[in-house]
């Protein structure tokens, strides 16, 4: 029953490194590009890309959300999630998690 | 881009609307918001209804304009899109149709483009791909009241030109400008602008590119775009405040909850009065053949009629959805919600049909269409019943009071926690199974808050209560009269059975034939029957408990109290009771889960699931509570 131990320690080893290095690239994307979550309430960012599933990212493109385009955070439901945010001309509530995939230039 | 007037890529010829002889077909596009079903009432008024194309659960509208003459066209209103990119079911359905790919349906004659002036650059993408189809389309620039009290312009003749199609600056929704729209149904705006684009359409459904080119446009017709709403960021200032914005939130729940059962309470009591009255005085004395009137009267009217009485409430509940939504609190209200159901895997636009549901699942699974995400509208659809409806207080009441009469309130309090309960755990079990999506699906538009008008608000009230009236006397007349003719054969020297001798009947004998399933859940043959006839609505088991222990069949009835303290034990009540919280004993609500999800697949795998953890969840609560009690 060795071997079995072992692929499981060798699977767990290769996880944490491959977690390791997640960590490391998200480090670095937070250093170069800021998302929409990080703008305070009021403050202008210009939208840069929209690191989401195609079908997600098209959506928001038609509601507004063009990369080159000002975003501008707005009210939000109790407790700061979900936000309304304005851009181009009309509002859009989005939730933390897709707000956060949104990176400003 | 193609300023050029010559250059032969930017010339669309769009031929003169040809409505002459056959009757034309319309079609009405524009993006969610932009008040294309404020003009598709403007146009039709009365004449209009609600279909679905079949196999799809996108519905679209088909009404008759008038036109001089005595001609008429025929608009239809299609699902509102941002582009024809055929990704969703609703752009698929526009795609189709506007292609002609749309088996019941032939390709439109012409186009009505209806976009939100006050929006316009973005709005404006959707011209692209709409007018490239080459039909003859009238380009509507709808709120123009709201982009001059705002300050905003544009120069709709040159915006004509750039775009080689006519354009009609209107406000649908004061009847502004709408004049323009009947001229060009008649065919008489030919002559209007040339029909030539100035501007060349982007080839490649690219968003950004499409964007650049509406700005473009926009620009060169002299577009402004118009100061924020100043009312709207008031508002929100208010409802979406921190602390005033839930409180305001669960005011007007409350007060919707509250309206819906007190308010509707009288009229339904007189309907139901007005009934029966007119089934025992009029209509008994009319019919002159003893089967004929028992079959009329008892059958037809009681069952039909124990359906109709939920008229006003459901009228009264889409009066507010309805208000909510043409105000632009709806939005507000589901964003305020999000969070509480992301919790249990729906989202913020479930939380209104899930109300609804506290007084009947019909309107609750109507009221989903507001959901555009698929698995989380069919996953609203597949909970809603288990919310406590207002068809399961007569049977809740009337064991309550024959067993548990020293806790009432907290009995039925109860029952309401387990049914939420099971909603909830439902839609957990089901958006990490079979209905699994991406979390990150919430996205919604806030729309400017607006004045609802008693137009919009009647027109969808008249249609509701179409749907709703055309299944009472389809489906539900169905059951009620095979309940009947179960219930009164066979016949006794040539006449049907009376009521007393249910026991007798079809039903009766299915009855017991059935006994020894619901034995365990601790039912007699008697409660089997009325299990039976509840399918046609709930509260119908207490009629029937009525006719069988001879009994007056009402939720007060002490005489009927008493028959069943004698007959079931508290286990078998108790076990009743949260049969009925769980089950989907409702006919109206299997047919309209079919209709909105359009085939057979999910009421069936709703029934059958209701149906197990009812059971399931009966059989153990009358052993646990037979174990306590004796």
């Amino acid at each position: 029953m060795t071997w079995k131990a072992n692929y499981w320690t060798l699977g767990i080893e290769l996880q944490m490194s491959f977690k390791k290095r997640a960590a490391r690239i998200s480090d670095k994307t937070k250093r170069v590009a800021r998302n929409l979550t990080e703008l305070k309430r009021g403050e202008s960012g210009i939208l840069d890309r929209l690191d989401l599933p195609e079908d997600d990212a098209r959506r928001l493109m038609e509601l507004g959300f063009i990369p080159g385009h000002a975003v501008i955070p707005a009210h939000s439901a109790p407790g700061g999630d979900p936000r309304v945010f304005r851009v181009d001309g009309s509002e859009v509530a989005l939730r933390r998690e897709t707000a956060m995939r949104l990176l400003l230039r | 881009m193609g300023d050029c007037h010559g250059c032969p890529a930017a010339t669309i010829t769009i031929p003169p609307p040809p409505f002459q002889t056959r009757r034309q077909i319309v079609a009405i596009v524009g993006p969610p918001n932009s008040g294309k079903s404020t003009l598709f009432n403007r146009l039709t008024g009365l004449r209009q209804k609600v279909a679905n194309f079949p196999g799809v659960t996108v519905e679209h509208r088909m009404g008759r304009v008038k036109l001089e003459g005595d001609r008429e066209v025929f608009v239809v209103d299609l699902p509102g899109v941002y582009s024809l990119n055929p990704r969703s079911e609703d752009e698929r359905v526009t795609h189709d149709v506007l292609t002609g790919q749309m088996k019941e349906l032939p390709k439109p004659d012409a186009v009505l483009l209806i976009l939100d002036s006050t929006n316009l650059s973005r709005h404006l993408v959707l011209a692209a791909p709409v007018l490239s189809l080459g039909l003859p389309t009238l380009v509507i620039l709808n709120m123009a009241d709201d982009l001059a009290g705002r300050g905003g312009e544009i120069d709709s003749a040159e915006l004509a030109m750039q775009l080689g199609a006519p354009v009609a600056l209107v406000s649908a929704a004061k009847g502004e400008g709408v004049d323009k729209v009947f001229q060009f149904l008649a065919g008489t705006t030919q002559g209007a602008p040339k029909q030539k684009a100035m501007m060349e359409l982007p080839v490649i459904q690219d968003i950004p590119k499409c964007r650049a080119w509406a700005s473009s446009a926009g620009s060169k017709a002299g577009y402004h775009a118009p100061a924020p709403p100043l009312w709207t960021r008031r508002l929100d200032r208010i409802f979406l405040h921190p602390l005033f914005g839930p409180l305001i939130f669960v005011l007007v729940v409350i007060g919707v909850f509250e309206t819906i059962f007190s308010g509707a309470k009288p009229i339904m009591d007189a309907m139901q009065d007005a009934i029966q009255t007119l089934g025992d005085q009029y209509v008994a004395k009319m019919i002159g053949n003893d089967a004929l009137r028992s079959l009329i009267v008892g059958g037809v009217m009681k069952g039909v009629g124990s359906v109709v009485v939920f008229l006003p409430q459901i009228l009264l509940l889409f009066l507010f959805i309805g208000i909510l939504e043409d105000s632009g609190y709806l939005a507000r209200a589901a964003l305020i919600a999000d969070r509480t159901m992301a919790k249990f895997g729906l989202q913020g636009k479930s939380f209104i049909p899930l109300l609804s549901a506290y007084a009947c699942a019909v309107p609750a699974i109507m009221a989903t269409r507001t959901i555009e995400n698929k698995r989380d509208r069919i996953a609203t659809i597949l909970i809603a019943p288990f919310m406590t409806c207002s068809a399961r207080l007569p049977v809740y009441t009337l064991l309550i009071a024959a067993f548990f009469p020293e806790h009432p309130v907290a009995a039925l309090l109860g029952l309401y926690i387990i049914g939420f309960l099971a909603a909830i755990s439902t839609a957990r079990l089901l958006k990490s199974t079979v209905l699994k999506s991406s979390r990150s699906s919430f996205m919604l538009e806030m729309p400017p808050y607006r004045w609802p008008t008693f137009r919009s608000l009647g027109l969808r009230l008249v249609d509701r209560s179409k749907v709703f009236l055309r299944r009472a006397g389809t489906v539900i007349l169905g059951v009620a009269v095979v309940i009947w003719v179960l219930g009164s054969l066979p016949l006794e020297h040539g006449k049907p059975l009376p009521p007393e001798k249910i026991q007798e009947s079809v039903m009766g004998k299915v009855g017991h034939v059935a006994e020894p399933a619901i034995r365990p859940l601790g039912f007699n043959w008697k409660i089997g029957i009325g299990l039976m006839t509840s399918l046609a609505a709930r509260e119908v088991i207490v009629g029937t408990l009525g006719t069988i222990y001879g009994m007056e069949g009402t939720s007060q009835s002490a005489g009927l109290q008493q028959a069943l303290r004698q007959d079931l034990t508290p286990g078998g009540a108790a076990a009743l009771l949260v049969f009925f919280a769980f089950a989907m004993q409702c006919m109206s609500t299997i047919a309209v889960v079919r209709r909105e999800t359009g085939g057979w697949k999910w009421p069936a795998l709703q029934f059958a699931y209701m149906t197990v953890f009812a059971y399931v969840a009966a059989f153990a609560t009358n052993h646990i509570v037979s174990q306590f009690v004796h």
